[in-house]
């Protein structure tokens, strides 16, 4: 004879004020089975929980159900409570009925109305409960950090730092991602590759890391603690183990009309080339859509004048296998390309530069060696108009709903460096809200207004007009003067949105995390896991989770880095006991079940059975690895035979909760 | 030879003749007939700012459900083109708007946006094709720099008319490749004329038409091509400027060799 404890929570006002907790606890100690059921004002609180264990020891109780808020809240919670009762833990059921129930309803009597059949139903379920045991799977000692810009950087490096083995993989030539190609970093001014190169070459020395550039994740099977990776090393034509960095094929190339994505596309580099000065592995990377030996196979410069013999034209893409424990994504962001917002002309003039650009256009190793200059002209731009929220806030569908964050801040940087170095340029801002706060952010931006005299100017730029005599017609809207203005500009300067790497979505999907519709990683908890995405073992680190500038970066690496060492910490990981399980005797070996896996945890064997006849016969049954099985049940649901069911989820405990609930 | 249903529209029965008139005369050399429906009548253009909804649909409708059974129906003119695409738009996807204007109009089954709205810049671009187009050509515009305007109907909402990127669109230039001259990129080419405010603020009609033609002319345009009465009518006669502006089916026609005066 089953002995059910209820505990029906108030969770202060947030139950008790739309249901009547009295009398659900009332009803339910009317169930079948029911020995006790009682109220109390905080089920999660110390005293609560030990209402729970007490009446566990007191009653002798076999069952517990709990009708508080969701599980991914407390189950855990009242789990460990049964546990060090004495009770097993998975004999504990919750019934929502805060975020199912006294949330979304505002009448008291049918609200618990509700609360009560969701506690019958937790009670039918719990009915049918079995004891189940948590097995231990072992930790591979080793991570992965997809993405080698900043985030991927610092979170090798504090994994690596605490002992552990750490792969970077970049599907760059470098690593460095877009910090490298930033001239300046806000709010202090410091060159961005003056901090960023010796933690580049720190990673490359570093005995713990290694970086597989130009690679890209091709396929992840396995789970927490034991992810089977393969890694698509691409092929770049080099022997990465001869190149020396020298540089020299790179002058002797004779293909030299290659837009240089690392400039934005502002100048040109050769077929074969290094990505920069910096660059991390400084290795040459030959280009196939412009290399002339490989296009028709007539060149072969590069190799005459390599003394190291690196350059191998018969080089193919190489898969890599390695498996790992815990697998941090560090995917990181783009701006977008404005092309969308032909009103400001970025498309056909080239004087409209987005902000990247213009970073290339002042930095040092950029085009023009660090003067500014107009790109169609050459010539030097007495007047520059930045407009802010390219595409950011925006909604309609050209844009992006959410604020990219960084764009106020580098945007003053910008106008403050102009006018330090320029002072004769004139530099106006528009802007919708100026958004700055961090330390001694807010400081920066008065900076730029007050000491730098930046015309900042509330308000969106309407039309830009390029004129024959090549100067720019900005018309724009003065909202606090209430004014049209024109300004007779030289260079206008787009501060766009960014956007998650394009390469984010299709590795979301072999890592079966959640994005949000922007295509940003989702955290398991928006505040209190910030770092963690919800599937375990999988951790998120920079811009891959939303916008962010360098610091904010650096500080969720860190964190990303300290949860993926706590887990490479352990020896052994508890594996979930709800995991799928096919009865041999009815399975007929279909594959339906192995089709919808998601995790490839089903296989197939041929098996001997007793027929009723007594004679033997080989059936083909499927059979689930305890391990790999994740719980999702969609096997369960799959199968024409009933064969497939879940522990904890069963069929028939399914069918018990919908049957009280239709009662 | 396709045949596809045309409605020409009011405009193009009194003003803008020659939009009509070389649209048919290039279409036959194409290989399409257009073929225009009994009976027409106004596009609906001049009901849009009624304030019952459906009142702004039924006419559009009509002309709508007389090209059902074709391969299409073909417009000509902006505003035309404008009101009836978005009509066909809005209609197939709210089922309650259709449903009142089958009892408005007593339709024995409701009409819900099965034919195929095509302007005729659309016809040329994706049933002709432009490379073909460039085949027929006899009288290639050479060296001739021709700056398109599209002015605010064609392209826009975009949603409804889904025929280009009303921001950077494309679709006149390649017309304008195709019939062998050089499209002019300029940034007034998807503003306003300045529309019917011609009639109550001449000035403000002024204003916007000579920035068009200003801004198309300062980037180094000989002619400027249109699709839209208003905005010819706007252009010529209120923006001051001596640049030739066409309708850009007159410059088809004259590439066709079907023009008998060239001069013009």
């Amino acid at each position: 004879m089953q002995r059910i404890g209820v505990f029906v929570c108030h969770c202060g006002t947030n139950i008790a004020a739309t249901v009547d907790v009295k009398a659900v606890a009332e009803a339910l100690g009317h169930e079948a089975g029911v020995v006790i059921s009682q109220d109390y004002q905080y089920m999660c609180s110390e005293s609560g929980q030990d209402l729970v264990k007490n009446a566990i020891k007191e009653h002798n109780l076999t069952g517990v159900v709990v009708c508080s808020c969701s599980p991914r809240m407390h189950e855990n919670t009242f789990r460990k409570a049964a546990a060090s009762a004495g009770l097993n833990p998975y004999l504990v059921e919750i019934a929502n009925i805060r975020e199912q129930c006294s949330w979304i309803h505002k009448d008291i009597a049918s609200a618990t109305d509700k609360a009560i059949v969701l506690g019958k139903a937790a009670v039918a379920k719990v009915h049918l409960n079995a004891p189940l045991t948590a097995g231990e799977s072992p930790v591979v000692k080793r991570a992965l950090v997809i993405g080698g810009g900043i985030a991927g950087i610092q979170t090798a490096l504090d994994i690596a730092e605490a002992g552990f083995e750490v792969d970077i993989v970049e599907k760059e030539p470098t690593i460095g991602g877009k910090m490298a190609q930033i001239d300046k970093t806000f709010p202090t001014l410091d060159c961005a590759a003056c901090i960023l190169t010796p933690k580049m070459v720190e990673a490359a020395q570093n005995e713990k890391i290694t970086i597989h550039s130009f690679s890209e994740v091709a396929d992840v099977k396995g789970f927490v603690g034991n992810f089977t990776v393969t890694i698509k090393k691409k092929a770049r034509f080099v022997d990465e183990t001869k190149c020396t960095g020298c540089g020299l094929c790179t002058e002797k190339c004779p293909m030299k009309k290659v837009p240089n994505e690392f400039n934005m596309g502002l100048d040109n580099r050769t077929a074969v080339y290094i990505p920069f000065a910096q660059a991390v592995p400084k290795v040459a990377t030959i280009d196939p859509n412009y290399c002339l030996m490989l296009k028709n196979g007539k060149c072969g410069v590069c190799s005459k004048v390599c003394t190291a013999g690196a350059i191998d034209y018969k080089q193919t893409d190489k898969m890599i296998e390695q498996k790992y424990g815990a697998i941090v994504v560090a995917t990181g962001f783009n701006p977008i390309k404005p092309d969308k917002y032909d009103e400001f002309a970025y498309s056909y003039c080239p004087d409209v530069v987005t902000s990247l650009e213009l970073e290339r256009l002042m930095n040092a190793a950029g085009p023009n060696g660090g003067t500014l200059l107009r790109p169609s002209d050459k010539t030097h731009p007495h007047t520059i108009v930045f407009v802010q929220c390219v595409g950011s806030r925006c909604d309609d569908e050209k844009g992006k709903p959410y604020c990219s964050k960084i764009c106020c801040m580098y945007t003053a940087k910008h106008a403050m460096l102009i006018r330090e170095k320029y002072p004769d340029t004139e530099v106006y801002v528009f802007y919708i809200d100026v958004r700055t706060p961090g330390k001694n952010f807010d400081e920066f931006y008065r900076r730029a207004v007050e000491q730098y005299n930046v015309h900042y100017i509330k308000g969106m730029v309407g039309k830009v007009t390029p004129k024959a005599d090549g100067k720019i017609d900005v018309q724009a809207s003065d909202l606090l003067a209430n004014e049209q203005l024109h300004i007779n500009a030289d260079m206008v300067v787009l501060a766009t949105a960014i956007e998650p790497d394009k390469t984010a979505r299709p590795l979301a999907t072999m890592l079966t995390t959640q994005m949000d519709t922007n295509d940003f990683f989702t955290e398991a908890h928006p505040k209190l896991r910030p770092v963690e995405s919800a599937t375990a073992g999988i951790f998120l680190s920079g811009a891959c989770q939303g916008p962010k500038d360098i610091p904010e970066t650096v500080a969720q690496a860190s964190a990303a880095a300290a949860k993926a060492i706590g887990l490479l910490c352990k020896n052994s990981i508890t594996c979930n006991p709800c995991v799928a399980h096919s009865d041999e005797l009815m399975c007929n070996g279909c594959s339906a079940c192995e089709k919808v896996c998601p995790y490839g945890a089903i296989t197939y064997q041929d098996k001997e059975f007793r027929m009723p006849d007594r004679s033997t016969a080989i059936r083909r049954v499927a059979s689930v690895n305890p391990a790999v099985c994740q719980g999702c049940g969609a096997c369960t649901v799959a199968c024409p035979s009933g064969a497939m069911d879940l522990n904890g989820f069963s069929n028939s405990q399914i069918m018990a909760e919908v049957d009280a609930i239709c009662k | 030879m396709e045949t596809f249903t045309y409605y020409p529209g009011c405009t193009l029965r009194t003003k803008a003749k020659d939009l009509d008139v070389y649209a048919r005369k290039s279409a036959e050399a194409l290989g399409i007939a257009l073929v225009e429906p009994e009976n027409w009548q106004c596009c609906g253009g001049t009901y849009t700012t009624a304030t019952n909804e459906v009142a702004t649909k039924l006419s559009a409708v009509r002309t709508l459900m007389a090209a059902k059974d074709s391969n299409g129906l073909v417009t000509v003119c902006s505003a035309c083109h404008n009101v009836i695409k978005q009509t066909n738009y809005d209609i197939s996807k709210n089922e309650a708007m259709a449903n009142k204007v089958k009892r408005y109009l007593d339709l024995e089954e409701a009409y819900k946006g099965e034919t195929t709205v095509y302007h005729y810049l659309e016809l040329l671009r994706d049933v002709v094709g432009f490379d073909k187009l460039k085949e027929k050509v006899v009288n290639p515009f050479k060296g001739k720099k021709i700056a398109a305007y599209y002015g605010c109907l064609l392209l826009r909402p975009s949603k409804a008319l889904a025929m280009d990127d009303p921001e950077n669109p494309s679709i006149m230039e390649d017309f304008i490749k195709a019939i062998g001259g050089t499209p002019v990129i300029y940034a007034q080419r998807n503003e306003c004329c300045g529309g019917y405010i011609t009639l109550e603020d001449k000035a403000q009609a002024a204003k916007r038409s000579s920035a068009v033609m200003d801004s198309a002319q300062s980037m180094g345009a000989d002619m400027i091509i249109t699709a839209c009465p208003l905005c010819l009518y706007n252009l010529k006669k209120n923006s001051g400027s001596d640049m030739p502006v066409y309708y850009f089916t007159e410059l088809l026609a004259e590439a066709l060799g079907l023009k008998e005066d060239n001069n013009e």
